[in-house]
């Protein structure tokens, strides 16, 4: 059997959330933030599987399977929100989206 | 019959109460029914009192309708005392209150608002009967401004002139001054002496407080200071002249029988807290003796005849100070009823003529009235020698009291009935100029006499009471006894008597010379040089209204006008002019951006980490 | 296996780093697939086969592939590269570099100083599913309303 420090994966998963962030703060095109946001789950999720295989039980990757199914609900509803946007603005650019300022 | 006490200002405020909330509806004759016959009955119910209390054991008594206020240590009922000298404020206001009335049955009986000058009337006599009634200071206070508003009320009745409301205000304004005063001495009293039921203040005054100390003098001083301003002396008798706006039943009513006479009842009934301070005392005479020598030479210049009595109103109040001043509590009193009766009688009489000449004013624009109304020249003549002190009307027996009394008291009471004398010379000079002018003469201005029974019964009773009052015996003896020495045989030579009986005449043989046989010329005095200045000196009082404009008008309105923008609201302007940037600060964060949102989501969670962290 | 780790890491990291810098949509959803690619072999490593299948199949084949369905349903074509290029000027990576900079340095701050070295045992299938259907049987009733719930969502809001 072998060990790995598992600090590592929690590091890996720390900057994966942090390079999805950026991906969120800076890109413009709709459909990148939405990438952007898919890595940052998918961060949460490693984090979930990592801390269960150190207690080495599954309650950590049940958590990741609900992750997953939320990922992927997510991503169908903002998707077609995606499309509406196109249909309306013929653009997906996520500054068209501003009318609710004060 | 005691125990229907309350009836006595309760009629007129009954009758008050009908005629307020009927508002004019009721037919001309049932409110003159109403509103003097509400006051009549109130005469009848202060004889009846009055016999009682006449009657009674120890000459006083008193009734407790309710409590009206209690609270700690203080406590004010509404109670009535009464003695002597309630005895003769209850049966001159209601008497000569009644007379008026129905006086101004027959006056009014052409204005639309006949019914709510009715009212008025009755309001105020309810309240000045409260305030002679008053068992303590507060429910006198009552009364005081209630008489207060009501002179208000009545003296601005024709308010769609507009200076009949500017002389409204001014009466009220420079009377509060007086009230501010006499409110402020109300909490010295009760602070000092725990009470302000009169009769225990006068009993724990004397005990604790030394003649002339401090707390004495200022108390004194207090209530002086409201007594000058309900009674118009100096300083503040600049109010009563313009006061004359009103229609001449009230100028008789209130300013000359009774409301301007609250003062003088005040000093008579605070008597032992002004004998404490016998300095307060001192300067009570010297006030009444100025008063009535500015007025007086005032009296002189004027022409509106309303105007002339008012002057002789505020000297004669004068005359009555000068008898508080110098303890001769009894003859002032006896003095303010006699007042009450020929003031009465010459302000109606005044009216009559007034009205019979279509509301002319100038006196030399009438003249020669002597034919033509003779009830008014009649009245004139026995009400202006009543004024005049001659012999044997009831103002000499009054007025010759207080100026013994005054000679008799020695050290500066020489020079107190020397201006008494000199005052009876130019009263008598002023008063029967004013009857040779308008009675005498070329008639300017022919007139019908319009007279009916309702104006002219009062004139006659008021010129027998002006004739013969001097001979009632007033019963404040007891209300007095304490320290004063009453009727005493006055030890004064015949050389005194003669003089105060000669002065008067020489005045009327003066102002006989100068306005009936023109033997000296009054326009070639007033003409030119100093004459002219005096006159024009003398004709705007003293110059006292432009002090008063100067010193107190002019600055208020200037700092009214710095301060238009009002700077105290300006601070709560900053309160909203505050949660206005702050609230625009706020929308600013609001930009519509979606990454805007997610950035200021990150930072939020960065400051929680920290946070977290850190604890 | 520590190596296959530290390998899987590595490319996960780099991939990922590529897609934020791609100007074509359909390159950086490649670059995602590699990343989620390696994720799974991650987890594998880890003891958890059970995720990483679930990974492999899930997120990188249905999503991903949502993901390029949606994106050739848009049609967005060549535009969208010189789109992209113009948007991703130099000056708008500071403010967000800076901001995740300082959320990584608390996160790692946080996770610091848990050092223990995790004896890897395989958490199979056969446990997972013990678990899923023992105790946590109303997380999976949940999950299948929620995915319920994002179909016919996803299906109001797609249409014409």
């Amino acid at each position: 059997m072998y060990s790995i420090p598992f600090e590592h994966g929690l590091i890996l998963a720390a900057s994966l959330f942090a390079l999805g962030l950026i991906g969120v703060l800076t890109r413009r095109n709709v459909v990148f933030v939405l990438m952007s946001l898919e890595i940052m789950l998918n961060a949460c999720g490693l984090a979930f599987v990592v801390v269960s295989a150190r207690w080495q039980h599954a309650d950590g990757q049940i958590m990741f399977l609900m992750i997953l199914t939320l990922a992927a609900a997510e991503v169908a509803v903002g998707l077609g929100l995606i499309i509406q946007m196109f249909r309306r603005f013929k653009t997906v650019d996520l500054n068209v989206l501003s009318q609710m300022k004060g | 019959m005691l125990d229907l006490i309350w009836l006595l200002p309760g009629f007129p405020l009954a009758g008050f109460l009908i005629l307020a909330l009927t508002g004019g509806r009721l037919p001309k004759n049932i409110v003159a029914i109403v509103g003097a016959g509400s006051v009549g009955l109130a005469f009848l119910v202060a004889v009846l009192a009055s016999i009682e209390v006449l009657n009674s054991s120890d000459g006083h008594l008193s009734r407790t309708l309710w409590t009206w206020m209690a609270a700690g240590d203080f406590q004010a009922d509404f109670s009535f005392y009464l003695d002597g000298l309630t005895v003769v404020m209850i049966l001159v206001i209601s008497g000569v209150g009644f007379l008026i009335h129905l006086y101004s049955t027959g006056f009014m009986i052409e204005d639309p608002s006949y019914s709510r000058f009715f009212a008025y009337m009755n309001l105020f006599v309810a309240s000045m009967l409260i305030l002679v009634l008053a068992d303590n200071l507060v429910l006198l206070y009552l009364g005081w401004e209630g008489v207060g508003l009501c002179s208000y009320l009545l003296i601005g009745f024709w308010y769609e002139n507009p200076a009949n409301g500017y002389a409204a205000r001014k009466a009220f304004v420079v009377t509060r001054v007086g009230d501010t005063s006499m409110a402020i001495g109300l909490f010295l009293l009760f602070s000092q002496l725990g009470t302000l039921n009169i009769q225990d203040l006068m009993v724990n005054a004397e005990q604790q407080w030394q003649v002339g100390s401090g707390v004495a003098v200022a108390a004194a001083l207090l209530l002086l200071g409201g007594a000058v301003g309900k009674s118009a002396q100096l300083p503040l008798q600049t109010w009563l002249p313009d006061a004359m706006a009103g229609p001449t039943p009230i100028s008789a009513l209130i300013h000359a029988a009774t409301m301007v006479t609250a003062g003088v009842y005040l000093i008579a009934r605070t008597h032992i807290l002004f004998e404490l301070a016998p300095d307060v005392q001192a300067l009570v005479a010297w006030v009444g003796l100025i008063t009535l020598l500015m007025a007086g030479f005032t009296a002189l210049t004027q022409h509106d005849i309303k105007r002339i009595l008012a002057y002789s109103t505020i000297s004669q109040i004068g005359y009555m100070f000068l008898g508080l001043g110098v303890g001769a509590w009894s003859a002032s009193i006896f003095h303010l009823m006699t007042h009450a009766f020929f003031k009465a009688l010459l302000f109606l009489a005044a009216g009559t003529v007034i009205l019979s000449l279509h509301h002319e004013h100038n006196i030399f624009k009438m003249g020669g009235m002597r034919k033509h109304l003779p009830f008014a020249f009649w009245s004139f003549i026995i009400g202006s020698a009543a004024l005049t002190a001659l012999p044997f009307t009831s103002g000499y027996f009054s007025k010759d009291e207080i100026l013994l009394a005054a000679l008799e008291s020695g050290g500066s009471g020489t020079i107190l009935w020397l201006g008494g004398v000199i005052g009876a010379f130019f009263t008598a000079v002023y008063s029967f100029r004013l009857v040779f002018v308008v009675f005498f003469g070329e008639c300017h201005h022919p007139a019908k006499e319009k007279t009916g029974f309702s104006m002219a019964a009062p004139l006659v009773i008021l010129a027998i009471l002006a004739l013969v009052g001097g001979f009632i015996h007033i019963p404040v003896d007891a209300v007095f006894a304490h320290g004063e020495a009453v009727h005493e045989e006055h030890h004064v030579s015949i050389l005194v008597h003669g003089l105060m009986i000669a002065v008067p005449i020489i005045g009327v043989i003066v102002s006989y010379l100068f306005f009936y046989s023109k033997t000296f010329s009054a326009d070639k005095l007033a003409g030119s040089g100093i004459g002219a200045s005096l006159h024009k000196f003398w004709f705007n009082h003293w110059g006292m209204d432009r002090l008063y404009d100067t010193l107190f008008v002019i600055p208020y309105m200037f700092l009214a006008r710095i301060n238009r923008k009002d700077l105290i609201d300006q601070f709560f302007g900053l309160i909203v002019w505050a949660s206005r940037v702050s609230s625009s600060l706020a929308v600013k964060t609001q930009t519509g951006q979606i990454r805007w949102y997610a950035a200021s989501v990150v930072a939020g969670v960065i400051v929680l980490l920290a946070i977290g962290a850190l604890l | 296996m520590i190596v296959l780790f530290y390998l899987a890491a590595a490319i996960a990291l780099i991939s990922t780093i590529a897609v934020l810098f791609q100007r074509n949509i359909v390159h950086g959803l490649i670059y995602l697939i590699l990343s989620l690619l390696s994720v799974a072999v991650v987890f594998y490593t880890f003891g958890a086969p059970f995720a990483a299948m679930l990974e492999a199949i899930v997120y990188a084949g249905a999503i991903m592939v949502l993901f390029l369905f949606v994106i050739m349903m848009l049609n967005l074509g060549l535009r969208s590269r010189e789109q992209e290029n113009s948007w991703l000027s130099n000056g708008i990576w500071i403010a967000p570099v800076i901001m995740s900079g300082i959320l990584l340095i608390q996160l790692l701050n946080v996770i610091r100083g848990q050092s223990q070295d995790a004896v890897i045992v395989e958490v199979g299938v056969r446990e997972v599913g013990l678990m899923l259907f023992g105790p946590y049987v109303l997380a999976v009733e949940i999950a299948s309303i929620l995915l319920l719930a994002g179909l016919i969502g996803a299906y109001h809001l797609a249409k014409k």
